[in-house]
């Protein structure tokens, strides 16, 4: 019965907000951007909201939780009553608050990994691509047998070796999930090197860096794009996952992934509390797929 | 004419989507055609003669409908019946040729399999009969080893022999009619023949009707009895093939007759050093020769043709000269001095004084860039202009190809359209101030009358800017408008070479001979004609 | 027929050389390390004896190449060395958990696969229908929940009522049917996070051929829209689909992880995580060199296979 009133409750939420938003992305947007809100998926203008959502309380969060970020507050394991709305964690800290937090620190973290992988891995794979011949056999060759090794199981090994602090936490995700983005930049890359517009710059003398900056990344940014929501995605689902294995951000930094893994024993007594913030992580992976599919299948539509 | 009528479209309206507007692709048009007729439908790009031509099929492609009018089949209202029906006619009563056999075979399977598919799932006959069938078929249409061609996969076939085997199934359930959409636009010119004669030859044994979809008249004189011109999905004028040829009403008409009315002056022998020389090159990729041994030159304000057809090595010569392509052996002289090979090794001066204009403008200008850039950049890099004096120049550039610069200074390519783009490609070439153009097939993605406007912008440039043209071509009427001297090229060998006006006189070879006259005419006797000259039955 | 055998001979050596570039990068990778390996692990505080004892258990004293060459002819040989903090021999860790994994990973593969290419096939067939649209959301959906939180909804939802246990016990009296009947809470969280994907994925590589020519020819020949899809696009697809499920049954050895560990599944990855936590650096490596072994054979598979079903290469012209 729960199941189908959630279920219901959940599906309710989310027609309302889709059609707010996008009824509100419709009057906001300036008249040259009209026609893409115009055909756009109840999905993507829910997206759209829950990731603003997102940003919004990462950015106010001291201001708007109602306790400090690790301060001890009471016994554990509190109920869901005032002042602590959703009760306390396993040390007695506000859950609500630890949740906001949780915004800031996870969702931070993720986008600076993805942001590093991304800079280092689509100047390489295009640079690769441009180049061509030995440099890029090497490179590839390389890259492809670093893929090899599944990436949690790549960064477990990283981090086995240099240790488990949020700099080499970012800086490893950062290095494996560079190669996926090396992939999809040499790909995109090599279908605009093949161009003919690319050989007349080659044969008007342009350097590598003219050809990288004005007549490759301006052409590739569309899949880039689309590409850096998907590996964010994938980028913080990892994260996640290493703090719930409790080998990534560790206490007494919020962070959601490790807040599952503390408060997990409420599970078996059927306590919801510990899902809340593993919801929180699924949604804005929802959010920010449900988006890039919108873009993807925008991009593609063009294309017929 | 007492014949029964097997068609009728009247008032037919179909609506094309871009985002989520409608447009009009084809606006009313009618069409009628008698049992064991042949129809041509003629017009260019944006026609919608294709569409059309699928509509007769009560098909209409993803993202386009039927808005409008009627299509009767033999008694059968193809707009009102349910898709069972229409789908129960495809195939078996109505069948279809596509442009490019090679993408429209299924790659999993073999040719044998795809045939028998209609006859089988239509009930017409058992999968054996079907079988021998199409090995009577293929013997008809004249495909070497009619046995045991069906049993290979459409890759192992050349494109030529898949466009027979295409034919042939369309054939399979012997329809009342078929629907041939460009089935030679893709093949070589002497390939061209061998598939007009087989087509003409299975219509006329079984008396199928057809609606022949082409954007040559030549062709379709060839295989018509009546034609209907479109134009941006409206019919212009419809009449029996002959009298269309002989007097064309309408203006649009006429100008489609007098498109290669174009001919450049005769111009004196040329002396003095070739701009360009090519001597004795031997290139390749791998281990594969694909020029050998071949040598010509090129002299100022003066246009060399470079002629062949796919395969034959004319693109790869211009890889050779512009240096993307080192050669083996022998080697490229500019004004008499040897270049160095390849183009990274050449200087900024070298690379500015030879320039290249792209078939396929589409591919050839950053549809990311504004025209300012475009065409300022070369000038910008070569001559060191800046600033005001960037600006002018590039102004004069956009006036000299006949485009307003206030205009069109700050478009992107893609706010253009195929004539335009392919001036933007001129002008970028202009741009460098070059003595060497190499134009790779500039005209053959275009329309006539826009093909027409661009030979003689180039034709003007040459005598303004004493120009040197490498022209490559497969299209033997634009050598005939365009070019001074000709190379013939075949297998990566340059089997003859001289004036424009010696080898079509009096071409030496036999191989510029069949090259020559494999160009249709437009004269509904040709083909017959040259047929009977080649010894074919006809 | 030659040159099919060439082909799946080129790519066997292939498949080697990246093993190779494997071991390399896995057992290199502690070479990264700026400092001391032995202080690195024990600390700060660790007396110069203790460290001496470490580096010589290490073998750091040899050098680097020397140290490589060990280890690889050990594990050519099925020896991977001794773990660090159980002294055991890790050959004797892995082998009854190797088995366990594959069990879970194999069980979640018989599920998701059939399932996936059929859900596929029919979002391809009912393209822009309602059906296609609340496919994708919910596979979009599901491929964006953390693999624990699947669990932990299955958890509360199926095993709080009793029906299916929430943590796995494989004792000598298990029975092949108690594991099916064990294991399927976490299987079933596998299958849902890998089934969106290759779902997803079956039905673009369908949907992108859909557009080509022969596509187009084959319903103007009148054929049925089951027809077109199974017989014309799917054939075509094959190759890319193949490839799709290499990739989420190697993407499952990464699930294989989390999963484990949340239903405490005596698994490998439950190994690893333990390992990681102590920094048991060569139980780490053993196992890294294992997944990665594992997905170098998938992938390889799935190239054989992808040759064998392209006429293009089984039929040279």
């Amino acid at each position: 019965m729960t199941v189908l009133l959630s279920l219901i409750i959940g599906l309710a939420l989310f027609f309302a907000i889709g059609i707010a938003s996008r009824a509100a992305l419709r009057s906001a947007a300036p008249a040259h951007h009209k026609p893409m809100f115009r055909d756009m998926p109840l999905t993507a203008s829910f997206g759209l909201a829950v990731i603003l959502f997102y940003v919004v309380v990462a950015i106010l969060a001291p201001a708007i939780a109602p306790f400090g970020e690790g301060e001890v507050l009471g016994a554990q394991y509190l109920p869901w009553e005032s002042p602590y709305y959703l009760g306390t964690d396993k040390l007695g800290r506000d859950m609500l608050t630890r949740l906001i937090y949780g915004a800031r620190n996870t969702v931070g973290i993720a986008f600076a990994t993805t942001a590093l992988a991304f800079v280092l891995g689509s100047l390489l794979g295009i640079w690769a691509a441009l180049v061509g011949g030995k440099p890029d056999q090497f490179l590839s060759r390389f890259v492809d047998a670093l893929m090899a090794i599944p990436a949690l199981i790549f960064s477990l090994l990283l981090l086995t070796i240099f240790g488990t602090s949020v700099l080499t936490l970012i800086l490893v995700i950062a290095a494996v999930d560079a190669t996926r983005v090396y992939r999809l930049a040499r790909s995109v890359a090599q279908g605009i090197v093949v161009m003919d517009y690319i050989e007349a710059a080659r044969l008007r003398g342009e350097g590598m860096w003219h050809l990288i900056r004005r007549e490759i990344l301006p052409n590739a940014m569309a899949p880039l794009v689309a590409e850096f929501g998907l590996r964010f995605c994938f980028v913080f689902l990892s994260i996640s996952a290493l703090s719930f294995l409790g080998l990534g951000i560790k206490p007494p930094t919020a962070d959601w992934g490790s807040m599952v893994r503390e408060n997990a024993t409420l599970i078996t007594f059927g306590d919801i509390t510990p899902l809340l913030p593993a919801g929180a992580i699924a949604l804005l992976t929802v959010a920010v797929n449900f988006v890039v599919d919108w873009q993807l299948h925008r991009a593609s539509g063009l294309k017929e | 004419m007492d014949k029964q009528v097997l068609l009728t479209i009247k008032g037919l309206k179909i609506e094309g989507r871009s985002g989520d507007a409608w447009h009009p692709i084809v606006k009313g048009v009618d069409l009628t055609l008698n049992k064991g007729e042949v129809l041509g439908l003629i017009g260019e790009s944006g026609a919608g003669k294709s569409t059309i031509g699928l509509a007769a099929m009560g098909f209409a492609r993803d993202g386009c409908r039927i808005s409008g009018g009627t299509i009767d089949f033999d008694g059968i209202d193809l707009r009102a019946a349910p898709e069972a029906t229409r789908r129960g006619l495809r195939g078996k009563r109505i069948a279809y040729v596509a442009q490019s056999a090679a993408a429209s075979f299924n790659p999993a399977h073999k040719l044998i399999d795809q045939y028998s598919e209609g006859p089988v799932i239509h009930g017409v006959m058992p999968r054996e009969k079907a079988e021998a069938d199409a090995i009577e078929l293929y013997r008809r249409m004249q495909l070497p080893n009619p046995e045991e061609i069906g049993f290979r996969y459409p890759h192992q076939v050349s494109g030529g022999q898949l466009q027979r085997a295409m034919t042939a199934m369309a054939m399979a359930c012997r329809p009342d009619l078929i629907i041939f959409d460009e089935p030679t636009t893709a093949l070589d010119v002497t390939t061209q023949i061998e598939v007009l004669h087989a087509i003409r030859d299975i219509v006329e044994q079984f008396g199928t009707a057809a609606i022949y979809i082409t954007h040559d008249l030549a062709v379709v004189a060839q295989m018509a009895d009546r034609i209907k011109i479109l134009l941006r999905g409206d019919e212009i004028e419809e009449s029996d093939t002959r009298s269309m040829l002989a007097a064309p009403k309408e203006d649009y008409t006429k100008s489609l007759w007098a498109v290669r009315s174009f001919v450049r002056a005769e111009q004196p022998p040329a002396t003095g050093t070739p701009v360009v020389s090519v001597r004795n090159v031997t290139a390749g990729y791998g281990a594969i020769d694909i020029l050998k041994d071949i040598s010509f030159d090129i002299h100022a304000r003066r246009t060399v043709a470079v002629v062949g057809e796919s395969g034959s090595g004319k693109s790869t010569a211009a890889r050779v000269i512009t240096g993307l392509l080192p050669p083996r052996q022998g080697q490229v002289l500019f004004n008499g001095k040897p270049l160095p090979p390849s183009f990274k090794s050449r200087s900024r001066e070298e690379l500015r004084q030879c320039q290249m204009i792209y078939q396929m403008a589409d591919t050839a200008l950053n549809p990311k860039l504004r025209l300012r850039e475009l065409i300022g950049r070369p000038a910008e890099m070569y001559l060191g202009l800046k600033g005001k004096a960037l600006e002018t120049r590039i102004n004069d550039l956009l006036t000299l190809i006949e485009l307003e610069p206030a205009k069109y200074i700050d478009r992107l390519p893609g706010e253009l359209s195929g004539g335009q783009k392919q001036r933007i490609g001129i002008a970028r070439a202009l741009a460098a101030e070059p003595k060497l153009i190499i134009c790779d097939e500039v005209t053959s993605a275009l329309d006539q009358i826009v093909q027409e406007g661009i030979l003689k912008l180039l034709d003007r440039l040459q005598s303004e800017l004493n120009l040197a043209y490498m022209f490559i071509t497969h299209d033997l009427a634009t050598v005939k408008s365009i070019a001074d001297e000709v190379v013939v090229m075949q297998r990566g060998l340059v089997v003859e070479r001289g004036p424009k006006s010696d080898l079509f006189a009096a071409p030496q070879q036999d191989y510029t001979n069949l090259l020559l006259s494999s160009v249709p005419e437009m004269d509904p006797d040709w083909l017959a004609r040259l047929l009977a000259a080649r010894g074919v039955r006809a | 027929m030659n040159a099919i055998w060439r082909m799946i001979v080129h790519r066997l050596l292939l498949g080697v050389l990246t093993l190779f570039i494997i071991s390399v990068v896995i057992f290199g990778a502690t070479e990264l390390l700026p400092g001391d390996l032995a202080r690195e692990l024990l600390g700060q505080s660790a007396t110069e004896e203790t460290l001496a004892a470490l580096r010589e258990q290490l073998g750091l004293n040899d050098s680097a190449p020397v140290r490589y060459w060990n280890w690889l002819t050990g594990v050519l040989q099925g020896d991977f060395g001794v773990s660090m903090a159980t002294q055991k021999p890790i050959s004797e860790l892995v082998g009854a958990r190797l088995g366990n994994t594959l069990f879970l990973a194999l069980y979640a593969a018989a599920m998701s696969v059939p399932l996936s290419l059929l859900l596929g096939i029919l979002a391809a067939l009912w393209r822009n229908t309602i059906f296609d649209r609340a496919s994708n959301a919910l596979a979009l959906t599901a491929i964006s929940f953390p693999e624990f939180f699947v669990a932990y909804i299955l958890i509360l939802y199926l095993a709080q009522s009793g029906l299916f246990p929430s943590l796995v016990r494989i004792t000598a009296a298990t029975t092949f049917g108690d594991m099916l009947y064990m294991c399927f809470l976490p299987s079933l969280t596998l299958t849902m996070v890998v089934t969106a994907h290759m779902m997803r994925m079956t039905r673009a590589a369908i949907i992108n051929l859909l557009a080509s020519p022969y596509i187009e020819m084959s319903r103007l020949k009148g054929m049925s829209p089951m027809r077109v899809v199974v017989r014309h696009a799917v054939p075509n697809a094959l190759a890319p689909i193949i490839n799709v499920v290499a990739l989420n049954l190697a993407y499952l050895i990464t699930g294989v992880v989390v999963v484990e560990v949340v239903f405490v599944y005596p698994g490998l990855g439950q190994l690893m995580i333990d390992a990681v936590t102590n920094r048991d650096i060569a139980v780490v490596q053993a196992i890294a060199l294992i997944f990665a072994s594992a997905y170098v054979l998938l992938n390889l598979i799935a190239d054989v296979l992808s040759t064998i079903t392209n006429p293009r290469l089984m039929h040279r012209r």
